[in-house]
């Protein structure tokens, strides 16, 4: 349902807030946890109401965030197209969902079957800097 | 001058959205979160008043938004279609550095004019 969109984007903010990141980071998780899970409700399941959505967040002690977002819907049948630019099989959007999950994580990965359903597995890492930083 | 106020709220979740007409001058002000819960909603009140009354300036003030996906965003390109459809021009003010890089990412900045406030855009 589209109301769980802003719950699953909070839940994944309230565990990325114990991290001491910025303001911005935390608004570009709460962006690309909800690029995945629009996208299972209007792609996955065409905006039935009665979807099954696993969102899983995993925090690292390396301060590693890991998200997987899984539906049980249509997939994807072209993967590559799917992930383009602007491309969208709704008029109504823009095709940009991928571009934000891409731009705001450090490893984006979609596993997708037609007719079984879609993976997203986003990966960022925030303690990417610090090690940097000591090296 | 016509002015409409709605503030609705769903799975506490609240929507404030404002609009103003002045001639031929929609200023909508949207407040709260722009998903895809509230995106249907802003798009068809949005729509009804441009059409109703022949709209040819859209300015967005985006001050109040606390947050945006690519639905929002679907919401901004759609009616940057309809106005410019029509021989009209739409602007955005007050998009907070968040909401502008969102805005720049997806190559809106390019179609839409970014403003500081409505001002200017109102005596044009």
């Amino acid at each position: 349902m589209p109301e769980n969109v802003a719950w699953a984007r909070t839940c994944a903010a309230a565990l990325v807030a114990q991290l001491d990141c910025t303001l911005e980071e935390l608004e570009e998780v709460k962006l690309v946890v909800s690029e995945a899970v629009t996208n299972c409700i209007i792609h996955g399941y065409e905006n039935q109401r009665d979807g099954r959505i696993v969102v899983e967040l995993a925090l690292y002690e390396e301060r590693v965030l890991e998200v997987a977002v899984i539906d049980y819907g249509r997939g994807i049948e072209d993967l590559e197209k799917a992930m383009q630019a602007g491309y969208s099989s709704d008029p109504e959007r823009t095709g940009m969902g991928f571009v934000f999950m891409r731009s705001f994580t450090d490893h984006l990965e979609v596993d997708s079957a037609p007719g079984k359903g879609t993976k997203v597995k986003m990966v960022r890492d925030f303690g990417q800097r610090d090690r940097q930083a000591l090296a | 001058m016509l002015a409409a106020l709605w503030h609705w709220s769903r799975e506490g979740q609240v929507v404030r959205l404002e609009l103003k007409v002045i001639k031929d001058t929609l200023l909508v002000q949207i407040g709260g979160e722009l998903d895809i819960l509230a995106a249907d909603r802003i798009r068809q009140e949005i729509d009804r008043v441009m059409q109703a009354r022949k709209i040819q300036k859209l300015i967005l003030d985006l001050e109040e938004i606390s947050f945006m996906d690519s639905a929002g965003l679907g919401v901004i390109l759609g009616r940057y279609k309809k106005i410019s459809a029509v021989g009209g021009k739409m602007y955005i003010v007050r998009a907070h550095p968040g909401i502008r890089k969102i805005l720049e990412l997806a190559g809106v900045h390019k179609l839409v004019t970014l403003c500081q406030d409505e001002k200017e855009i109102i005596s044009l």
